[in-house]
């Protein structure tokens, strides 16, 4: 089973790490990666620049402007996917990951397959 | 057939023995041999033969050419693998003991490895996807790129589990022998579970992927008739082909235009492959009267009565719920639950499924959208055709797969249409 691990961050936070703490975090977070990649269960995984487009239908029209601004102070800076047994593992390498003791949060999404049972 | 997919049937056909050969010259005095070495010398033989063949045509004796290459490959792989001060050494482990009294390679006797092959890489140590993955490329001798296409996953990924999982074997000290009697019957019902969810996997996947459906059902029914011409014996093997043969006879009736699901109720039954049924329903037919009855044999009588059925009304309902009642004692779980609902529903009336699955709402499989179809079928069937939309949008809303959703989204529009 496929899941995608939304990753939350908080800029204020981010930005008032001690050099040695955002260091050490960045190392953690290689580490992990490493680890997922090894155990042949990353799918993938990125970072998101922060400067989205929203596409719209605007009367009759496709519009794309900037934005989303985020309000929240949370959003999403990357994310990736797992291909685990089932969802206590995908539980717990979300769990696991390094950024939550940062400040960070986790939303962890199943992914649709692409077959279907018998109906 | 094509000449492609002849030589990659023969390759199939020979990756399981030709490990076999390997792995047994190149034990060592307590019985031990490098799997994952052998594994690798194997993949890179197949690879080669699946280069030339197609070009030079099918050698005389496959089995020969390919062994002979696999050996030499495994030597290269021992001598790049040792550090230069160890290189003496590794040539001379290299060397099968008996390398002097080895039979030329188109007299090697043909071994049948098979079981022995499954046993070792539906290791418990493994997780089930290692299990999976392992049993495809070793035993189905499937590549790589092959295996992570069918799960859709990186090729990098596919690799690094494979070699994870050979690693695992390596740590955990398994062998390459028959367990234990008394693990005996567990290890292999752990196999059966592979192939098993190596064939649904491949059965379930319908919009776009012909391709990866072929991958995955082709290796697994092929592994478990192998495994039954080993095994006749086993009921439960046998009772597992009949499944795959009888559910796979429905396959060509199941994908409407665009990749959509069709469902049972309606398919063109006339497009089911009645040779396939015809040796599904021998098979288990036979096998229910001579041996111990099992699970996957009860499951493989249901799929004969629908197989046997001209229609879904024409369907002999009751012998299908009789058989549920047998499978819920036999292997009691919430999914067999849920189906019994349905023949329920057909035998004793919609509200007797209803209240069947009201017995499953505080369960696992509380909110999912496997029991909200049925409920959503049953209320259909009730003739409560506002609550049925309601309840397969819910059901639509919560669906494990793109095809599944959009079957149904349509079961929902149909009902609020008047």
């Amino acid at each position: 089973m496929k899941y995608l691990m939304l990753i939350y961050g908080n800029e204020d936070v981010w930005n008032s790490l001690a050099p040695a703490d955002l260091d050490a975090l960045i190392g953690a977070v290689d580490a992990f990666n490493e680890a997922l990649r090894e155990s042949g269960e990353l799918v993938g995984v990125e970072g998101l620049i922060p400067r989205p487009r929203s596409v719209r239908m605007v009367q009759d029209a496709v519009v794309v402007t900037d934005g989303p601004y985020l309000e929240s102070k949370e959003f999403v800076g990357s994310y990736f996917a797992v291909d685990v047994d089932d969802e206590q593992r995908a539980l717990e390498i979300a769990r696991s990951y390094p950024g939550l003791r940062y400040g960070g949060g986790l939303e962890v999404w199943p992914l649709m397959e692409h077959g279907g049972g018998e109906l | 057939m094509t000449q492609d997919e002849r030589v990659e049937d023969v390759l199939r056909s020979l990756a399981p023995q030709v490990l076999g050969i390997l792995v047994h010259r190149h034990r060592d005095v307590h019985g031990y041999s490098d799997f994952a070495r052998c594994e690798d010398a194997v993949q890179e033989a197949l690879i080669a033969a699946a280069d030339a063949w197609p070009r030079t045509g099918v050698p005389e004796h496959p089995l020969g050419w390919l062994s002979t290459v696999a050996a030499r490959r495994y030597v290269d792989l021992v001598r790049a693998d040792s550090a230069r001060e160890r290189r003496e050494r590794a040539v001379l482990d290299a060397t099968p003991p008996d390398a002097l009294v080895a039979p030329a390679p188109d007299e090697e006797p043909v071994r049948d490895d098979l079981l022995e092959l499954l046993l070792l890489c539906c290791h418990p140590a493994l997780t089930a996807s290692s299990q999976l993955a392992l049993t495809l490329r070793a035993v189905g001798g499937l590549t790589t790129a092959e295996i992570a296409a069918a799960c859709l996953v990186p090729e990098k990924t596919m690799g690094q589990r494979i070699s994870r999982a050979k690693q695992r074997l390596r740590e955990v000290g398994a062998r390459f022998e028959p367990p234990p009697e008394h693990e005996y019957e567990q290890r292999l019902h752990v196999v059966l579970h592979v192939l098993y969810l190596m064939f649904n996997e491949g059965y379930s996947t319908s919009a776009g992927s012909e391709l990866r459906r072929a991958d995955l059902t082709r290796p697994a029914l092929h592994l478990v008739r192998r495994l039954h011409e080993r095994l006749p014996e086993s009921g439960e093997i046998a009772g597992l082909l009949a499944l795959m043969v009888l559910t796979e006879a429905r396959s060509q009736a199941r994908t409407g235009p665009g990749g959509t699901l069709v469902p049972l109720a309606e398919q063109d039954r006339s497009r089911w492959d009645s040779a396939a049924i015809a040796e599904g329903v021998d098979l288990i037919t036979q096998t229910l009267a001579t041996r111990p009855l099992g699970p996957y044999q009860v499951q493989a009588a249901i799929a004969a009565v629908h197989d046997e059925a001209p229609s879904t009304e024409a369907t002999d309902w009751p012998q299908i719920l009789a058989l549920f009642d047998v499978l819920e004692r036999l292997a009691p779980n919430p999914v067999v639950t849920l189906n019994r609902a349905v023949a329920v529903g057909m035998v004793r009336g919609p509200n007797e499924g209803l209240a069947l699955i009201g017995e499953l709402e505080s369960g696992v499989l509380a909110g999912s959208h496997r029991l909200l179809a049925v409920r959503a079928h049953l209320l259909e069937q009730a003739g409560d055709r506002t609550a049925a939309a309601t309840t397969f949008q819910e059901a639509a809303r919560m669906a494990g797969s793109r095809p599944e959703q959009r079957f149904l989204l349509r079961r929902a529009a149909a009902n609020r249409t008047t």
